[in-house]
């Protein structure tokens, strides 16, 4: 696979940034003053219990919520109010806690959906698919079809997704992620409902992408065992307030994360 | 046995062509643009041609060469069939040494012991799972200086001191190309190679103890692969699809060999998963596998017509019947009546094309089975398609051929009779003894083994325990000879042949019959999850695990209707009538090869599991109405863990004796 689009920013230096973020829907705050970086090329965390917001905080990053105070800086830039689709063409990917694929459509189709960004060739050009945008279909197809090699599901390709198992499921939508060669790739829970071998192979897939192509990957799991093993850096989330952040081991150590995880005596 | 063709010869091979860089140098003459290999990759199949793959090999060998190969070095290739570990083979064997293909998915703990053994200098790997299991147990391995990879996926950051992408060898070996003394030395390399040098080390898994090196000449090799190619017409233009494991001899001689002597293109699928997919496209006319692959089609072609709708149901059932009752006739070229053939012509348009198509066999000449008997079921149904189907017996120690079925001589129960150049005798013990140009030069580092096994004259024991059908001619084998054993009764035990006969079932995918010098015969079944549950699926039986389904009363009640058909078959024939199964379980786990209960290439070991599963054998003779165990397995990712299981014995009628016995008492 190809390296992402080329960027000035180097590894190791902060490719996104979330300033004093909060958000509420009507009297109910999900963030509050949550402040935190994401540096290019590392894999950072997102842990907390449930309801502590750290899928908002996903939703907040790729444009999909706007915050109600702070801000969110990527790659230099603050937009007050970025859509889903700047985000996308900017080089955020990410998949769903719940996976949100087109059912009907074969593995090979859905993955070809996450190039859809990257097409120069207008819609007429490609309904006769033909001179110009067959070769860059065919492209494109490369590009998909080594995707399809590196998750190893080579042998679903045709299958529609409905139709699969969910571990593989989850397995299409990071490579759909993958197809639109970001920079930075939200996973939300990718191994969630795994067994243990889906689990350790999505482990391996993540790293690979991590140190293959340098892509930056933030990612929520409740796994500990997945998120000391995977991630450089940890940010912890409790009732929308971030409680700590560091590295897994400071984090394992640190008293307000023992304390949310396994509750304090009253 | 069967004229040989002259006209059939290898096209322009000469006894000149003793080794395999000769043969590849002759291909890349005489079938230059022909297709020798494909392997599909991003989903699209990509071809090389002889003078392709001829260039290929020259670019590695000269790497290989400026890695510092020498004359009888031993080299280990691990991976699955991958162009690369092909041409690699051919590359060592420039140099004069030896390729050790290896099981790919022995753990660290096996490949340590073969490559320990074997004394590898190099090892040509497939990807990071084989560089990362040779890492973990490389204190072992003091000779091995270099390994090279073919798959480069997260190594990128590996120390590449000793490590090499196969690529950066074959770039060495190009720029060395170009030094007119070292081009000159591998051609000299080449030719100083001849027919008595080894060719190939294969370690055969071995249902006991450590696995053994099988030294093969290449002569050996080539001979044998060559009266094969004759006993059954081969050409050029044949197509396999190279899906079993390198290290079996089987793959060496029909992906390997085979096609280097007579030049046919092997196909690489693309990955484990998409075989079915993969030999639908290529469409082989040489095929090649264990029964279990046979029995894996039938089974999942079954499964899925339960769901068809009720008209296609009908459709299939009624020209399966239809291809019963006149399709073997039909393919022994037997007088038919003319409405039969109608018949049969008009299923092969609706039923049996289609259904070829979709196992890929449209295009099949022969196709062989061997390894282990074959259900009479299973062989029957492919046979009735017009699939030539026949069986074949062969060991890693004859290069594969002994005995084979000729064309319109095929039997259920028979393994036909010995090849080409096979001279085959039966010992006063009922061993079956071989001697053959394809028995191999002896066990490495192993002279007492190979003493035991090889007579001075060049017979060798195969160890199987067997007989010449009076009316056929064929070689019938019973049984591992010394498996074959008796009861305290005297009567005859045979627990493979038992076995075999429970495992037609498609229902029961192991099973493990004990006996010898008992009361009785009983024995361990396991339950074949994609039978068993996709009728679970159908009847709206729930199910969490292999245990629970593997326990189920509904489950246990079909399991014990199969037992008591093969104990009236058994009472039907008068040697094994005594060996009814009066006792069985179904076991709470499925046998596995990591727990080293199957041997790597799927065969059940024995011992090993009567004294792993001791409590329950000792349940099954003594009458208690459950057993109880607990037993460490080993997860896919190497850790260990425990299964406990109680297990219901279940109690088996006796059927009174029929066939000649029951014939004399009537008397």
């Amino acid at each position: 696979m190809r390296a992402p689009s080329p960027t000035d920013i180097a590894a190791g230096e902060v490719i996104l940034a979330v300033e004093n973020v909060s958000l509420a829907f009507g009297g109910v705050k999900a963030l509050t003053d949550v402040s935190f970086d994401i540096k290019k090329g590392e894999v950072r965390a997102i842990i907390g219990p449930n309801g502590a917001g750290k899928t908002s905080m996903l939703n907040c990053i790729n444009g999909f919520y706007h915050p109600t105070e702070g801000r969110i800086t990527f790659r230099g830039k603050t937009r007050p109010k970025m859509r889903p689709y700047e985000a996308a063409a900017g080089g955020i990917a990410r998949t769903f806690q719940n996976v949100a694929l087109f059912k009907g459509m074969s593995t090979l189709d859905n993955i070809m959906a996450g190039r859809t960004l990257k097409m120069n060739k207008g819609f007429f050009w490609q309904v006769l698919r033909h001179g110009p945008a067959m070769a860059e279909e065919i492209e494109h197809r490369h590009f998909v079809e080594e995707i399809i090699d590196f998750l190893e599901i080579q042998h679903i390709r045709k299958v529609p997704v409905g139709k699969l198992p969910y571990g593989l499921q989850k397995r299409v939508e990071l490579g759909r992620a993958l197809a639109m060669q970001p920079e930075v790739l939200l996973l939300d829970e990718p191994m969630a409902g795994m067994n243990l071998e889906e689990k350790e192979d999505m482990c391996r897939f993540i790293l690979d992408v991590s140190n293959q192509y340098g892509t930056t990957i933030a990612l929520i799991e409740h796994d500990m065992g997945v998120v000391m093993d995977l991630s450089d850096r940890v940010v912890v989330l409790e009732y929308g307030r971030k409680i700590a952040d560091g590295t897994p081991d400071e984090v394992k150590r640190d008293q307000a994360v023992i304390d949310a995880y396994l509750g304090v005596p009253h | 046995m069967p004229a040989v063709d002259t006209h059939a010869e290898p096209r322009g091979a000469s006894a000149a062509q003793d080794t395999f860089p000769k043969f590849l140098a002759l291909n890349a003459t005489r079938f230059a643009d022909r297709p020798a290999m494909r392997h599909k990759d991003l989903g699209i199949w990509r071809t090389w041609t002889w003078r392709e793959v001829a260039d290929e090999v020259r670019a590695f060998a000269l790497g290989l060469g400026e890695l510092g190969l020498q004359r009888g070095d031993r080299v280990a290739i691990v991976g699955r069939n991958r162009p690369k570990l092909y041409w690699s083979m051919a590359a060592i064997q420039a140099w004069g040494g030896i390729p050790v293909p290896v099981y790919s998915d022995s753990v660290a703990d096996e490949m340590a012991y073969v490559l320990e053994h074997a004394g590898a200098s190099m090892a040509v790997v497939e990807d990071q799972e084989q560089v990362d299991k040779i890492l973990s147990v490389s204190d072992r391995l003091p000779h091995l200086a270099h390994l090279i990879y073919d798959e480069p996926r997260g190594l990128r950051d590996y120390d590449h001191s000793r490590l090499h992408a196969f690529e950066a060898v074959q770039a060495k070996g190009r720029k060395a190309g170009e030094d007119a003394a070292k081009a000159a030395a591998l051609e000299a390399a080449i030719a100083v190679g001849k027919g008595a040098d080894l060719a190939i080390i294969l370690y055969t898994s071995g249902t006991t103890g450590r696995p053994k090196g099988v030294m093969l000449s290449n002569d050996n090799v080539i001979i044998s692969a060559r009266n094969g190619g004759l006993f059954d017409h081969l050409r050029e233009t044949e197509e396999t699809i190279a899906y079993l494991p390198l290290a079996w001899v089987g793959d060496n001689i029909f992906s390997y060999a085979q096609s280097y002597v007579l030049g046919f293109c092997v196909n690489c699928p693309e990955s484990a998963e998409t075989i079915v997919e993969d030999r639908r496209e290529i469409g082989m006319s040489y095929a090649f596998a264990p029964p279990r692959v046979y029995e894996n089609l039938l089974t999942q072609t079954m499964v899925r017509m339960e769901d068809a709708g009720p008209l296609k149901k009908r459709m299939f059932h009624h020209f399966l019947g239809v291809a019963r009752q006149w399709g073997e006739k039909i393919l022994n070229k037997e007088p038919v009546p003319l409405s039969a053939r109608l018949q049969y012509a008009l299923g092969e348009v609706l039923v049996y094309g289609p259904l070829k198509n979709r196992f890929g066999f449209t295009n099949i000449r022969v196709g062989y089975t061997a390894g282990e008997a074959i259900g009479p079921e299973i062989f029957r149904f492919f046979r009735s398609l017009g699939i030539n189907l026949k069986q074949l017996y062969g060991q890693t120690e004859a290069s594969v051929y002994i005995t084979a079925q000729p064309d319109g001589e095929i039997y259920a129960d028979t393994v036909g009779k010995p090849n080409i150049d096979v001279e085959v005798k039966i010992a006063d013990n009922g061993e079956v003894l071989y001697r053959s140009p394809g028995v191999f030069v002896g066990y490495y580092k192993d002279p007492e083994k190979t003493a035991e096994t090889k007579t001075p004259d060049g017979w060798v024991r195969s160890g199987d325990a067997g007989f010449f059908d009076p009316k056929t001619g064929h070689l019938k084998i019973i049984d591992r000879a010394k498996d074959v054993g008796k009861l305290r009764s005297g009567a005859l035990f045979a627990p493979k042949y038992l076995e075999n006969k429970l495992k037609f079932y498609p229902n029961i995918k192991e099973a493990v019959a004990f006996g010898q010098d008992r009361d009785f015969v009983t024995c361990f079944l396991n339950i074949d999850l994609t039978a068993v549950g996709s009728w679970a699926e159908r009847n709206n039986v729930s199910y969490g695990s292999y245990q629970e389904l593997a326990g189920h009363r509904e489950v246990l009640k079909m399991i014990t209707a199969h037992v008591d058909e093969v104990n009236r078959s058994l009472a039907g024939e008068p040697m094994m009538a005594g060996s009814q199964i009066r006792r069985f379980l179904v076991l709470h786990k499925e046998l596995d090869a990591d727990d080293g209960e199957l041997t790597r290439t799927q065969k059940v070991r024995r011992g090993f599991i009567a004294d792993r599963y001791l409590p329950l054998v000792e349940a099954l003779f003594d009458g208690s109405p459950r057993g109880r165990i607990r037993t460490e397995v080993t997860f896919e990712d190497g850790r260990k863990g425990v299964i406990e299981g109680d297990v219901e014995i279940i109690d088996m009628p006796v059927h009174e004796a029929t066939g000649t016995a029951f014939r004399e008492a009537a008397e």
